[in-house]
């Protein structure tokens, strides 16, 4: 299941610290095409920290191990060369470009990909997804993220998953924030770019996406690693009884969970 | 020395001279000769020939400003005060020396006219080259021509308003302008005409060690309106020139008056600009600047509200590249009661760059009930880059409500990360960055200068990194 191959994340042994600092230790996870994972965990974890070292953000600096999409290892490519080859990471907490319409961001982003369209046919494109994601046409002409509210930015990164058609996605809690309508919305969104054979990593604390986007295997990480892993079954064992039978069963105290948290 | 020369043209699009086109050339330097002599190739009347001797002496008397950016890199010695590109201004582009249409040909003046424009004033040197006007604005009366025509043709207007609101006296460039002035614009508007489409003037400098010394004296009769934009460029050199223009503006009650620049001279040019303007009852003026290029700029554009309910605003945006420094601000002015103002500036320094803000705001203690914001913002592309802010206040009336912030910011690390991640490289994420930064002063500018502005802005970031 794990073997490298087209459109498979493999993550091996992967260290990476911020300034020094080490926050993740060691983590193993394929995601083969097609498939969606699930990534849970307690609270500083290393989850985000995961997700932006697989798009190469550059203050998360692999120290060890290997990030290999496609069969290609992408340590040292720039973010922007991450994306061309088909990752995508929704942000847990999505940044503002003041003065950047979200048009003119989208467009940017497609030619970036080598996908620019006929000026028609983007926008019919752009207004369709962002109908579909039950947002106002008034967002297109609102600069990216700048004043929208939590759960508006989270649509819109589904937007752009959208428009941009990656073949691996990373989801980081793109479900915080949502209401229910919304959270319904999103999952049927990426439902729909799931057909089409992509990859997908959601990063969740909850069971609610899950009922509606059902994972094929679920990893749990704490202390910068990855402790568990498992079915659904796993989901509903941490709605029960919490992480920590898990954390003690790999032999980390609770307050150690977080990485980072001296 | 051409290796300098040319490295500085990397970036810069309008860095080609056309070697030597003049017809007449003053020798170098300044004395009191070069001014009689200036004058009387123009035909003066007695009256501008001693307004120019006695700006000349106050220029020698007056102190080099110790404020502001290093301007001892200038040799006053060392530049032409006056010279004649062409024997005969030209009504259209067939009768403008063949070498110099095809500069402005190059910069897009003959493309823009026919496109959008009511009228096009070119100045190539010391002189306008090329001068036009739609007919239509020419029957309603509106006067637009080179300040020297305005001169000769409308001398009770002229002389009406010429050095009233900025003083021969009123500072040393000022002074050395009001001596050696030469066309730049006289533009004036009739009692409630509506100029619809802009006036545009453009202003070129091809000579190596150039003085330019454009003056423009706008009117606004009652309840006009008009929209001017300038634009400058000039030719890169080793050896530095000199730019300093005096533009006055007029604007009666209940008259609107836009002031467009769209500066890019150069990184061998000081360009040291005085503008004002004076607004009467419910008059409003805007100044829209946007300074990139040169090598040093001061630049102040200033409002003085002198009638109840008149209106000023100062939308600035300043690009200081390598070795560039912006010195730019605004000057308000409050002197009637019930006036408003309003202060945008953006800065972008990139690389050594600099940019300083200097503003000035002044109630006087009659003006009740002013409201007035500014808000300044720099952007600071690299660590080596500078941004500094001098917000002056004079505030002597005591209903006045004044906002003023004031942020510096670097080209975010997040921001950088979230557009690269959606695959757009790191040089065009910051870019977009950037113009995203000056969004707020672009959309001032009619949509061919926004688009215009855009593609400088991403030319100067071109190699700024990786
Ligand atoms: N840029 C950074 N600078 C300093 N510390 C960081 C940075 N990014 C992450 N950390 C630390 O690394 C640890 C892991 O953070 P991360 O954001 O990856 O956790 P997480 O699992 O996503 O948590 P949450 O569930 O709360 O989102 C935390 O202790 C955090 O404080
Ligand atoms: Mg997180």
């Amino acid at each position: 299941m794990s073997e490298a191959g087209v459109s498979t994340l493999e993550i091996r042994d992967l260290r990476v610290a911020v300034e020094g600092k080490e926050i993740l230790s060691g983590v193993d996870l394929t995601v083969p095409k097609g498939e969606v994972h699930a990534l849970m965990g307690p609270n500083g974890a290393g989850k985000t920290s995961l997700g932006y070292a697989v798009m190469g953000h550059p203050k998360y600096q692999v120290t060890g191990g290997d990030i290999i999409w496609a069969g290609q290892s992408v340590l040292g490519k720039p973010p922007e060369e991450r994306s061309r080859l088909g990752l995508f990471l929704s942000l847990q907490y999505p940044t503002a470009i003041p003065g950047v319409t979200t048009t003119n961001f989208l467009r940017a982003a497609l030619k970036g990909q080598g996908k620019e369209l006929p000026a028609r046919e983007f926008l019919k494109l752009i207004r369709s997804e962002v109908a579909a994601l039950k947002m106002d046409q008034s967002f297109m002409s609102r600069y990216i993220n700048d004043n929208f509210s939590g759960g508006e930015k989270k649509r819109m990164e589904i937007v752009q998953m959208a428009i941009l058609k990656p073949e691996m996605a990373i989801l980081d809690e793109t479900d915080s924030g949502l209401d229910v309508d919304a959270l319904r919305t999103v999952a049927d969104g990426v439902n729909r770019v799931r057909g089409d054979g992509m990859g997908i990593l959601i990063i969740t604390h909850y069971q609610r996406i899950l009922d509606y986007i059902t994972p094929d295997r679920v990893h749990v990480m704490a202390a910068g690693r990855i402790i568990a892993s498992g079915g659904s079954e796993v989901v509903a064992q941490i709605e029960e009884s919490g992480y920590d039978p898990m954390l003690r069963q790999a032999g980390i105290e609770a307050e150690a969970a977080a990485s980072a948290a001296v | 020395m051409t290796v300098a020369a040319k490295d500085l043209t990397k970036d810069y699009k309008y860095g080609f001279n056309d070697g030597d086109e003049f017809v007449f050339r003053a020798t170098k330097g300044l004395t009191r000769e070069t001014v009689i002599d200036i004058s009387r190739r123009k035909n003066e009347p007695p009256w501008m020939l001693e307004f120019r001797l006695k700006a000349l002496d106050h220029f020698r008397q007056r102190a080099m400003p110790s404020w502001g950016a290093d301007l001892s890199g200038i040799d006053f010695d060392d530049i032409y005060y006056y010279v004649r590109p062409a024997d005969e201004q030209g009504r259209t582009w067939e009768d403008v020396p063949e070498g110099i249409k095809r500069t402005f040909d190059r910069l897009g003046i003959p493309e823009a006219e026919r496109k959008f424009l009511g009228g096009v004033s070119a100045q190539y040197e010391s002189e306008v080259v090329y001068h036009s006007i739609r007919k239509d604005l020419e029957k309603l009366g509106v006067l637009f021509s080179d300040c020297d025509t305005g001169l000769r043709d409308h001398p009770e207007i002229f002389r009406k308003y010429f050095g009233t609101v900025i003083p021969a006296n009123d500072n040393k460039f000022a002074a050395l302008n009001s001596a050696v002035w030469s066309g730049g614009s006289f533009v004036y508007v009739p009692k409630g005409v509506r100029v619809e489409v802009p006036l545009q003037a453009y202003f070129r400098i091809n000579t190596e060690s150039m003085g330019q010394f454009e003056r423009t004296l706008i009117i606004a009769e009652e309840g006009s309106f008009v929209h001017y934009i300038e634009g400058c460029t000039a030719p890169t050199y080793s050896r530095d020139s000199l730019h300093s223009a005096v533009v006055e503006i007029i604007a009666m009650p209940g008259a609107t008056v836009r002031y467009t620049t769209i500066q890019n001279w150069s990184n061998n040019v000081y360009n040291l600009v005085t503008k004002r303007a004076i607004a009467k009852e419910r008059a409003s003026v805007f100044w829209i600047d946007g300074n990139l290029g040169s090598k040093v700029t001061m630049k102040y554009p200033s409002i003085y509200l002198m009638g109840e309910g008149a209106h000023g605003e100062v939308l600035s945006v300043a690009f200081a590249g390598d070795g560039q420094h912006q010195d730019a601000g605004a000057k308000i002015i409050h002197v009637a009661p019930n006036t408003t103002s309003n202060i945008v500036s953006k800065s972008v320094s990139k690389g050594t760059g600099r940019t300083s803000y200097r503003g000035h705001m002044k109630v006087y203690p009659k003006a009740h009930n002013v409201r007035s914001s500014v808000r300044c913002d720099a952007l600071l592309l690299d660590e080596s880059s500078r941004s500094d802010t001098y917000p002056y206040m004079d505030i002597e009336a005591e209903d006045v409500q004044i906002g003023h912030e004031a942020s510096v910011s670097k080209v975010g690390d997040e921001q950088l990360f979230y557009l690269q991640a959606r695959g757009i490289s790191e040089a065009e994420a910051t870019a977009m960055i950037v113009n995203g930064f000056i969004e707020p002063f672009v959309k001032e500018l009619p949509m061919e200068y926004a688009l215009e502005l855009n593609r400088l802005i991403a030319l100067q970031m071109e190699g700024s990194v990786g």
